[in-house]
């Protein structure tokens, strides 16, 4: 290898790239801050609007109509902002005038995150020397009084400790933490700190969304009806099943013995009231649209069945469920790819 | 101001850094106690007084001498509004460290120590960063019981170390050496105690010359 004795000039150069992004200093940012707020005023005098009450929305309308521009590209174009959303938060310089850093762990490159390290141990020793003291008084450890929702809660993750801290954690340094933070927890006495533990634990919603089974509507006549909508393919349908009915079914203000020749389809319709034993008791009128014959009929299948969970008992909706029933078909028509003659099919393959 | 700085060279112990200690309060401590023999570092023969049943024992005259120079040393260096770094890689004694830093103003590392900290210091805190004037190292050793990669990087950047040397380590590249035990938590918390005093000590002094030579 060649070592280079006499460096030329271009070499000497400080590497300004390696630097990294550029820091701001407090006063840098509080002068934006105050020349913002003066340009403000000004521009407002120049639009002829009352200073006090200039949003930042008159703000936009006003540099876009005084400086009016082609360019695509929106974050290109002029903008005026408040600082505070211009210059990403970061960390400001860490040292003073004389040079004397304000952090005292600041030689260990990563302060915020050693100074969380050094106070949670800190509450570690502070729940240590409490238990040791009620021991001396007592001669027995207390019990907790109500064990933590250990489902209920979790602990924060690496992304929102990272801006918690304002800086980088490594996967090594988050398990740390949180290993402290379960070592702290384990302890009898941790409801002193109960307040400190809570800043790193968060609330998981337990509840899975529950589908809500709407109730029965009654028309003028006093009868019950309840109304769905299915779809399949690209076929709508919305239906709206009657109660003490002779076993009727209407499709678009057609009998369903006309507007579905087919037996297939017929069947398809029946379905559910086969499944769940009610063939003559319900009436059905409903309306359709879109897609083919065969999705017509699924999609008028799964609004009746959509219908008929507010006339059933739970335990029947849960078998209707299982017999899928209620499940949109997500099967549609799949695309064609470019190279190939259709969605699956590819061209002819021919040896020369 | 060059009288304020010029005064306190011409003492030999401006501080009166020698009434913080006593021979028998390092005894008390257990400073004396060093490793067993099959330990010894051929570089700390000079320092030890005697061995016993396999143990070394430190030459506790030397260690006074020793932390007395290094004391009054800490305390100028304090006095004239040096920054101070304590550096100790020993699990146990972390959170003290730290916390005696604190309580003195000045800084601490007792964490894993990143390989351009001072000599590539300049790119990974910024520009215009100003480096640690004096380093005191509670144990000079880290965990892997080699010595510690700030000593060499402290000599390389020409800034003065303090440390207590056991008789497992090196004592050579360090400006300062205060030979004694590093082990137990009645030593550490003893040395400690006295860097906290010397340098609250010197701050404290600072001060009052300030303020007697604003008056004047």
């Amino acid at each position: 290898t060649l070592r280079l004795i006499c460096t030329t000039t271009a070499v000497q150069r400080k590497n300004v790239g390696a630097s990294g992004p550029e820091k701001y200093t407090e006063a840098f940012i509080k002068k934006q801050i105050e020349e913002f707020n003066l340009g403000k005023r000004h521009l407002a005098n120049m639009m002829g609007e009352d200073p006090e009450t200039f949003t930042q929305e008159d703000i936009d309308r006003a540099i876009a109509y005084l400086f009016p521009s082609g360019l695509f590209d929106k974050q290109a174009r002029p903008l005026m902002k408040h600082p505070t959303e211009v210059f990403p938060e970061q960390r400001k310089i860490q040292w003073g005038e004389d040079g004397r850093p304000f952090h005292f762990l600041f030689y260990t490159g990563k302060q915020s995150y050693y100074s969380l390290m050094h106070e949670t141990y800190e509450k570690l020793l502070t729940v240590q020397k409490h238990q040791d003291q009620l021991i001396a008084q007592d001669s027995s450890i207390p019990l907790q009084k109500e064990k933590r929702n250990l489902a209920g809660s979790r602990w924060l993750t690496k992304i929102e400790l990272e801006e918690m801290l304002l800086e980088k954690v490594s996967d090594d340094d988050y398990s740390r933490f949180i290993q402290l933070l379960q070592k702290l927890v384990a302890l009898p006495c941790a409801d002193i700190e109960e307040k400190y533990i809570q800043k790193f634990s968060k609330e998981v919603p337990v509840q899975l969304q529950k589908v809500v089974i709407e109730p029965l509507q009654y028309d003028e006549r006093g009868v019950a009806f309840s109304t769905g909508e299915g779809q399949r393919k690209t076929a709508r349908a919305t239906a709206v099943v009657y109660d003490n009915g002779t076993g009727k079914i209407t499709v678009n203000g057609i009998d369903i013995l006309h507007y579905f020749p087919v037996l297939q389809d017929r069947e398809q319709l029946l379905f559910p009231f086969q499944f769940l034993g009610r063939i003559g008791k319900h009436d059905m009128v409903c309306t359709v649209s879109g897609g083919g014959r065969s999705a017509q009929a699924g999609a008028i299948r799964l609004a009746s069945a959509k219908a008929l969970r507010s006339f059933v008992t739970e335990k029947e909706v849960e078998f209707m469920r299982q017999a899928g029933l209620l499940t949109v078909d997500p099967r549609v028509k799949e695309r064609k790819k470019p190279g190939q003659e259709g969605p699956r099919r590819k061209f002819t393959w021919k040896k020369r | 101001d060059d009288k304020l700085l010029t005064e306190p060279l011409s003492h030999p112990d401006f501080f009166s850094v020698k009434e913080l200690f006593s021979l028998k309060d390092l005894f008390d401590a257990r400073v004396h106690l060093g490793h067993k023999k099959g330990c010894r570092h051929r570089f700390m023969e000079p320092y030890i007084f005697g061995c016993r049943l396999d143990q070394d024992i430190i030459d506790l005259d030397q260690t006074m001498q020793h932390l007395q120079l290094a004391l009054n040393f800490t305390a100028h260096v304090a006095y004239r509004g040096g920054i101070i770094l304590f550096v100790s890689r020993r699990r146990q004694f972390c959170h003290l460290v730290e916390s005696t830093a604190r309580a003195c103003g000045e800084y601490a590392h007792t964490r894993y120590w990143q390989g351009g900290l001072l000599t590539n210091a300049h790119i990974q805190f910024g520009p215009g960063v100003r480096l640690p004037d004096l380093l005191v190292f509670l144990s000079t050793l880290n965990n892997a019981f080699e010595p510690h990669v700030a000593i060499r990087d402290a000599a390389k950047m020409n800034i003065p170390t303090v440390g207590v040397v056991d008789t497992n380590c090196n004592p050579c590249l360090i400006t300062y050496p205060i030979p004694g035990n590093d082990d137990s938590p009645a030593a550490v918390e003893l040395y400690c105690k006295l860097f906290r005093m010397t340098i609250i000590r010197a701050k404290d002094k600072r001060r009052q010359s300030e303020a007697v030579e604003e008056l004047q």
